[in-house]
């Protein structure tokens, strides 16, 4: 990305490594307003900034973070993220957010809630239920009252209260920002080369601490550069990622998946940047609108039951429609719900002959050759098959 | 204690019979072309899947019986060649693995679902299952959404998003079976689920006694099946009519547990099935006694006034689903299990954090910290697992437990 980035822009990388949110500390003494952080997958991001707060999607500790106080909290069989998130909490270093979103995307989520609930008493968390009925018309007016209840506490927050002439540009500008994300997208799904998946995974990074206006600007930069790279295609085999919607893979991991002859053609990483297979609607009732697009334009993801259109056959028809050559699981140690879609989702995979490979990853993982030959192996099988 | 008075386990054998009654029947369902629907215990419908005349069955029960019966091992083996890792939960792997032998269960053969339902209650994984469920079977998968009680109570909006879910259910399973939904026949059976909670509540209360006529544990995780299960039936009012008057009698000649009550504790998470005689006997050695615990309340928090109402039949099935114990936050388990340590006048906090289940066991060790530094109550935790059996270490446990009671005999001999 560098012919995307502007001098006044700090380097990704190293506006992830700055785990105490320094960027977030700096635009709340700049603004004078408040931040909320949320645990992934989803949230409702358009709502939290109508509201006036800067909504910071939390992704665990980066491999930096020495879990010493967590794990008096947390039994082993735990994912990296839940430990790194709340170790991070009770070393002060998230004492910059003035509140914390969970959501029922798995019970280790929920759960984590609870105990973000007991041990930071001063600061907002609040829990949305999501609708996993999706199919039940109840939902909407379930999913509607959740967003309402959300909306009341962050007027108590920030002091803004619910106006849906604010709600309705903050969608306009997320939606303008997914539509720049699906640009590049589609550059991926035609020129994975033109933009390597690290670069991308740093980009999508980059948009869960940075204003949504600054991240649109720096969006803008990288669409043109992508779309008008010159830059030479490269051999490797087209895979789909998935399975890293929720905790992050290390950047080192991404960098071999790449490095050893794969084009990550489309992947789930950091999902909740680009949650929507369409544009939220613009008109009507902006609350109404953003039950409209959890309900009926979700991604497909693990965290969500998708009623009569189970997950592995969406997989198929994309591994088809993609044309791609397999399809890499690439999932979180101890995140069951990447888990148990495995299971299926390698199932149906094989009924339609198509090769995949599965491999797992730790927040703090810093050696990759295991990985490295897993992959090297599968391309090799697929090279020669 | 000496020879068994003659009273006792008058209920446990009524259990045995309806159980084996119940599979009984299961054994043969899909040969004689009765309608089945799988249920999960905590939330579940089974007074509505009954009254459209569906058989229940529940692959929770079956899992934890296979665990008893010490054949969970193997069909969790054939879950784990199927793909299933071995970092989830071995109750989902204990079913694919008795589908994948053709559900020969140690108490008879399990049949196919017509219908899953899905009361998704205090359980992400519930959805896992039954997706997967859905998938091998090709049966239709009803997904009853029952929101996590967030703040201190559900929430009106809640209560009315399970009941339009409970009337379209009605309408789905109604399709399956041909039986249309009426509500006079849901509400009988509501009228007995509640005069069997009645008499539930009334026998989980006697443990208040000293010695505790039962161990509110190690029993009534026994002694819950029929209204788990059988809700809803005159046979299930009957059994705890029958249970109450044991315990009654118990009391009345000081029998317990265990010869003699040293400790009475409270016990938070599932028990060990695979390893349940041995975990028990790890405890009655030091003459312990649970008075209370909360995996007897994953089927319905009765104890707190839960109960099914006649008069407001689909309300209460919704309020009764969404106060499941893992469906409750952990400010008000942690809240819950204060109550029932001043209640019951327990001696210690003893937690046993199981792997498979997420649900419970995350946030088990920060409730530690708070009973041991808020409450200054004596918390014990110990880990293992409730399905698979790889995960029970006895010589472990047994060190951890026995340090424990002997720190709090010695604190009982230095300040008396």
């Amino acid at each position: 990305m560098q012919a995307a980035r502007s001098e006044a822009d700090p380097d990704p990388a190293r506006l992830l490594e700055d785990l105490g949110l320094g960027a977030v500390a700096a635009w709340k003494e700049r603004t004078g307003r408040k931040a909320v952080g949320h645990f992934p997958v989803y949230a409702p991001l358009e709502l939290i900034h109508a509201q006036g707060a800067l909504p910071v999607s939390l992704f665990g500790g980066w491999g930096q973070v020495e879990i010493d106080h967590a794990d008096s909290r947390l039994q082993s069989f735990v994912c990296s993220i839940t430990k790194s998130t709340l170790e991070l909490g009770l070393t002060g270093r998230l004492k910059v957010l003035d509140g914390m979103l969970f959501t029922n995307i798995c019970d280790v989520a929920r759960n984590l809630s609870g105990v973000w609930t007991r041990n930071f008493p001063g600061s907002m968390t609040e829990f949305l239920h999501m609708p996993q009925n999706v199919e039940s018309p109840s939902a909407r007016a379930h999913l509607a009252s959740e967003l309402r209840r959300l909306s009341a506490s962050l007027e108590r927050l920030t002091g803004m209260a619910y106006d849906p002439a604010a709600l309705t540009e903050s969608i306009a500008l997320y939606n303008r920002g997914r539509a720049l994300l699906r640009r590049l997208e589609t550059v991926r799904e035609e020129r994975p080369w033109a933009l390597p998946a690290s670069d991308w995974y740093l980009l999508l990074r980059t948009g869960t601490v940075v204003p949504v206006e600054e991240h649109v600007r720096r969006l803008e930069g990288a669409v043109e550069a992508a779309e008008a790279s010159p830059v030479r295609p490269r051999d490797g085999v087209r895979v789909l990622l998935i399975g890293s919607f929720c905790e992050q893979p290390p950047l080192g991991l991404v960098r071999q998946i790449e490095e050893a002859g794969c084009l990550v053609v489309e992947d789930d990483l950091v999902l909740g940047q680009r949650w929507y297979t369409a544009p939220v609607p613009e008109e009507g009732d902006p609350m109404e609108a953003l039950v409209s697009a959890y309900l009926g334009s979700s991604k497909p993801s693990a965290v969500r039951h998708h009623g009569a259109h189970p997950r592995q056959h969406h997989l198929v028809e994309r591994a088809k429609a993609l044309d791609l050559d397999g399809v890499l699981f690439c999932s979180a140690k101890f995140c069951e719900p990447a888990l148990y879609d495995y299971v299926l989702q390698k199932d149906a995979l094989e009924a339609a002959g198509i090769p995949y490979l599965h491999v797992e990853y730790e927040e703090k993982m810093s050696a990759f050759e295991q990985p490295r030959t897993q992959v090297e192996t599968f391309v090799e099988s697929i090279l020669f098959d | 204690m000496t020879a068994k008075p003659e009273f006792r386990d008058a209920a446990k054998d009524m259990q045995k019979d309806m159980l084996a009654n119940y599979y009984g029947a299961l054994a043969t369902a899909n040969e004689d072309r009765r309608p089945v629907a799988y249920l999960f215990i905590p939330g579940n419908v089974v007074e509505l899947t009954s009254a459209l005349g569906f058989l229940p069955v529940y692959p929770e029960i079956n899992a934890l019986q296979c665990g008893i019966k010490k054949v969970a091992g193997d069909l969790i083996l054939a879950a784990e060649d199927k793909g299933y890792s071995s970092d989830v939960c071995g109750y989902v792997k204990n079913d694919i693995g008795l589908m994948l032998k053709d559900r020969q269960h140690p108490m008879g053969k399990i049949p196919k679902p017509d219908l899953l339902v899905c009361n998704y209650s205090g359980c992400n994984t519930f959805i896992k299952w039954f997706e997967a469920l859905s998938e091998f079977y090709g049966a239709p998968l009803y997904l009853l959404d029952i929101p996590y009680v967030r703040g201190d109570k559900a929430s009106p909006s809640d209560v009315d998003y399970v009941v339009a879910q409970l009337r379209e259910l009605a309408e789905v399973g109604g399709k399956v079976t041909g039986v249309p939904y009426e509500e006079a026949q849901l509400s009988a059976r509501l009228e007995r689920a509640r005069r069997a909670e009645d008499l539930w509540a009334e026998i989980l209360e006697l443990a208040t006694h000293r010695p505790s006529p039962f161990d509110s544990y190690f029993e009534a995780v026994f002694y819950m099946a029929p209204i788990n299960i059988l809700r809803g039936t005159e046979e299930c009012v009957e059994y705890y009519r029958l249970l109450l008057a044991e315990m009654r009698r118990r009391i009345e000649e000081g029998v317990g547990p265990v010869p003699e009550e040293k400790f009475r504790v409270v016990l938070e998470g599932p028990p060990p099935w695979p390893h349940f005689r041995a975990f028990w006997e790890l405890f009655k050695r030091w003459g312990v006694t649970a008075v209370a615990s909360t995996y007897s309340k994953v089927g319905g928090l009765y104890d707190q006034g839960i109960r099914h109402d006649p008069d407001r039949p689909l309300e209460s099935m919704a309020e009764y689903a969404i106060n499941c114990y893992t469906n409750w936050n952990w400010g008000m388990r942690s809240g819950l299990l204060k109550k029932y340590v001043d209640h019951y006048e327990a001696d210690a906090l003893v937690i046993h954090s199981v792997k498979s289940c997420r649900s419970f066991s995350v946030g088990q060790a920060d409730l530690r910290e708070q009973f041991m530094h808020e409450h200054k109550v004596p918390t014990l935790m110990v880990e293992s697992d409730l399905a698979d059996p790889r995960y029970f270490q006895e010589a472990q446990l047994r060190n951890r437990i026995d340090a424990f009671f002997e720190s709090l005999q010695h604190q009982r001999m230095v300040t008396a």
